[in-house]
């Protein structure tokens, strides 16, 4: 692992700060009067500018100050924030990030950028005169008089380098005032600890200071530090970070027991800025070498096992046992460090719906739930791409015009609703939209254009909207624009299939569509059935496996031609897994067959033997074997050994092409279909 | 005299891991290598090409297995007990990957001088040319540099020059 460079860890920093900005941003747009709002966006603005110069970000910097005295006017005037003003703040930090990533390239935008949000910003202020009434009965509600701040630093904070003296100097150049020093929380000597702050310090200004301009100069250090400012009147005190903090105020206790501190710091804190303190990035290759390492403790712990199951030694097996519990309960806490929030990921669409009902002109409320569902990272990545197609497709296809929901008597607002839920070991993931939902006839007609359907063919509604994920739909730019979606829903479905999870849509014509996707919990690990074919063994996933039967011993002997079973009166093919990875070595006697389905077919793979289920640490093939598709990956099995794991899909076209070429020539012998369904009857 | 080395912009010298493929010695670059191990129990990856035939377990993680006898058209004795897996970093589609080198032996680690390397020649030798780097001496022996980067290379390079081995298989 390479030293971490500075300007990396700005950046990786900005992009966390401008996701929060555009967070910020996007609330703002739908709650344009919350303060807090503003106030967080313009906190994040300043962190920007600070870091971002200190790492030589200079034209950022530069920006960012722009763009922060430009919003500020705003602010300062309490201007509501208009839709527009949201829509240029968004683009400015799109900015921001393309400053960060090549500062030379975008110096142009910056002026143009800069312009409009000026304009903006002026339009806000003077446009709307109600709004300046409003800012005078504001600026005449505040106190006349001086008022006076009080605040202790968190105790760690000059170990961590801010110097109380030059926060001191910066409120004096807020106004006149007079400083005293508050001892009341020294604690006895003895108890000292000498790289700790424990003084607090009174300014008390004679005219009055904006709260703001206070909090400005703790911005770098507000969380954990308690912070108070009323005016010297005594009077409410108009501006208090926490009400808490009022009763202390008011009936100042003389040096409190030390014990207090701690439980006082964990309150004053505001939750958010808790979680932040308490997490610790880490890079995701190191996660990966981590789990890999565990992956490797748990195999060699197995081992062990074996030994110690193989000896007499009470000791050692008492000693072996515990190294398991230790070694499962680890494996189970590294799996667990993977899993992340799908929340990170819901964020991005909020700015996507915000875009495009611009673009469209409809006005949407998207509505999100479930966003604390945790899911693999590396799963949460993939799904990015599926879900803002199936988003985009919902907007742009499903939602109508507001004028042609109004004459549906709906309301003008569209909606779509991005839920997640855990059900069992897997997540579900639904995309609703009270659109118009898809057009049966329309696809009817386009699933028989494309040789899909036969014209007489029977098809419920559920399965004919399943059809739009066909990749002979994929194509039909005219479906899109008369009636339902059908861009591209066959790679979203083969993402979501990559990602081992399923997708399914119901509509309700007039109502709406629901697309619901339903994932496994992680890629790391599943959940397989482990079989013996020949002198190899290998791993079938079990969410694939329907049931396992004997191998009818008609079926063992007649190896050529095509093989079918009877299960319960329904036909399914098999693949003598023998044949298709050449086995030389002879069969066992009792052959079992695995049902597995393979999409909506359900194929058996005969094996020589059914080991059992085992959790299976799924590791990727090389590339050395890019050409081979019958398996989907490896693991390491308890002895140290390799088991391939069985990609269905591919293995069931893989057989179906053997198949063929078996039946070519099985059809020359004279043994055609007619034999195999005679087999499957004996079953 | 070391027109190999110049073509393919190799050092002066090269520091290498010397081992025996039947009766011949080949050189890979000692600074790929990660680690030697005596034979394991080999993984076989049906329908793979025959080069690449299996994988093993390095240390939790999945290893390709790579036969160089394969590639050069070399018969394949079975494992004995002084077969050894050369484990080396190489370089797949741009991504540092580990590969296990089949040996049937593994000798030393040596220091091939330059100048004592010559090209492959072109007729008179029973490996294909474009495998191989450059044959150096040591004292009586002849020893193979084989073009790593050529055989582990894009899949075309591959594909056109296994097929005929496989066949021959």
């Amino acid at each position: 692992m390479k030293a971490s460079d500075p300007a990396d860890t700005f950046r990786q920093e900005a992009r966390e700060l401008l996701d929060t900005l555009e967070e910020t941003l996007l609330d703002l747009g739908q709650r344009p009067d919350d303060k807090a709002l503003v106030d967080g966006s313009f906190r994040a603005l300043h962190t920007l500018k600070g870091s971002g110069a200190m790492f030589g970000f200079d034209e950022m910097a530069e920006f960012v100050h722009e763009f922060e005295t430009a919003f500020d006017r705003v602010r300062k005037d309490n201007a509501p924030i208009s839709p527009a003003l949201v829509a240029i703040a968004l683009a400015a930090k799109d900015h921001i990030h393309k400053l960060i990533v090549e500062p030379a390239l975008h110096a142009d935008g910056t002026v143009r950028l800069l312009g409009e949000l000026r304009e903006t910003a002026n339009n806000a202020e003077c446009g709307e005169t109600g709004n300046a009434d409003a800012v005078a009965v504001a600026v005449s509600e505040r106190p006349r008089g001086g008022c006076r701040v009080r605040f202790w630093l968190p105790s760690d904070a000059i170990a961590f380098g801010t110097n109380p003296l030059l926060l001191l100097d910066e409120l004096r150049e807020l106004g006149a005032s007079s400083v005293l020093a508050l001892t009341d929380r020294l604690p006895p000597l003895e108890a000292m600890n000498p790289q700790a702050s424990y003084l607090g310090w009174e300014v008390a200004f004679e005219n009055e200071v904006s709260a703001d301009k206070i909090e400005d100069v703790f911005l770098f250090i507000r969380d954990g530090m308690d912070l108070l400012i009323e005016p010297t009147d005594q009077g409410d005190a108009f501006s208090t970070t926490e009400p808490a903090e009022d009763q202390d105020s008011e009936t100042p206790l003389p040096a409190k027991p030390d014990a207090q501190e701690p439980a006082r710091r964990a309150t004053d804190t505001a939750p958010q800025a808790d979680k932040a303190n308490s997490s610790v990035r880490v890079a995701a290759e190191r996660l990966d070498e981590l789990m890999d390492r565990v992956g490797e403790l748990v195999i060699v712990q197995s081992r062990l096992s074996q030994i110690a199951g193989a000896s007499a030694d009470l000791n050692l097996k008492a000693v072996v046992e515990e190294l398991g519990r230790l070694s499962s309960g680890l494996r189970d806490t590294t799996m667990g460090i993977r899993m992340v929030p799908i929340g990170t990921v819901f964020s991005r669409f909020r700015r996507l719906v915000h875009d495009l009902s611009n673009a469209l002109g409809k006005e949407v409320d998207f509505v999100t739930t479930g966003g604390e569902t945790e899911l693999d990272k590396t799963m949460i990545e993939r799904l990015a791409d599926p879900l803002v197609h199936i988003i985009r497709n919902s907007i742009d296809h499903g939602l109508e015009s507001p004028e042609k929901r109004a004459s549906n008597g709906k309301p003008a607002r569209g909606q779509v609703r991005l839920a997640a839920i855990h059900t069992g070991a897997e997540v579900a993931i639904t995309i609703t939209d009270d659109g118009a939902g898809l057009d049966a006839a329309r696809i009817r007609a386009k699933a028989e254009e494309a040789g899909l359907l036969s014209p007489d063919q029977k098809i419920s509604a559920h399965d004919l909207c399943q059809l739009i994920f066909h990749p002979g739909f994929s194509t039909a730019a005219e479906v899109t624009s008369v009636s339902g979606r059908g861009v591209g829903m066959d790679v979203v479905k083969r993402a979501v299939e990559g990602l081992r999870g399923t997708i399914d849509l119901t509509t309700t014509p007039g109502q709406g569509t629901v697309v619901t996707l339903r994932l496994p919990l992680t890629l790391a690990i599943i959940e397989s059935m482990l079989v013996r074919v020949g002198g190899g063994r290998y791993a079938i996933p079990l969410s694939a496996v329907e049931e396992c039967v004997e191998l009818p011993s008609a079926a063992e002997l007649g190896g050529s031609g095509k093989n079918f079973l009877n299960i319960r009166d329904r036909i399914v093919p098999f693949l003598r897994l023998r044949e298709l990875f050449k086995v030389d070595a002879p069969p066992e006697l009792h052959q079992k067959v695995v049902i597995v389905s393979a999409g909506e077919s359900r194929v058996g793979f005969v094996v020589d033997q059914i080991i059992g289920n085992s959790q299976t640490v799924i590791k990727s093939m090389s590339k050395l074997h890019f050409d081979v598709e019958t398996f989907s990956g490896a693991t390491i099995l308890g002895d140290g050994t390799v088991a391939l794991i069985l990609d269905i899909g591919s293995l069931v076209a893989f057989g179906q092409g053997f198949e063929r070429q078996w039946r070519g020539e099985g059809l020359g012998k004279g043994e055609g279909f007619g034999r195999g369904e005679g087999l499957g009857r004996v079953a | 005299m070391n027109r190999a080395f110049e073509k393919t912009g190799v050092p002066a010298s090269m520091k290498a891991l010397t081992i025996g493929l039947n009766s011949e010695i080949f050189a890979l670059p000692a600074e790929s290598v990660r680690e030697i191990l005596d034979m394991v129990p080999v993984t076989e990856v049906p329908n793979a090409r025959a080069f690449v035939g299996g994988v093993l377990n390095v240390r939790g993680k999945v290893v390709p297995l790579a036969d160089l006898r394969v590639m050069f058209g070399m018969e394949r004795t079975p494992p004995d007990t002084n077969t050894r897996i050369v484990v080396i970093e190489v370089d797949l589609e741009g991504e540092p990957a580990l590969v296990g080198i089949l040996a049937d032996k593994v000798h030393d680690v040596t220091e091939i001088e330059g100048a004592s390397v010559e090209d492959a020649p072109a007729v008179g030798m029973r490996w294909r040319a474009e495998f191989i780097r450059g044959i150096g001496k040591r004292g009586t022996d002849f020893i193979i540099i084989p073009d790593m980067a050529r055989i582990f290379g894009p899949k075309e390079d591959r594909e056109l020059s296994s097929t005929p081995d496989e066949r021959k298989l």
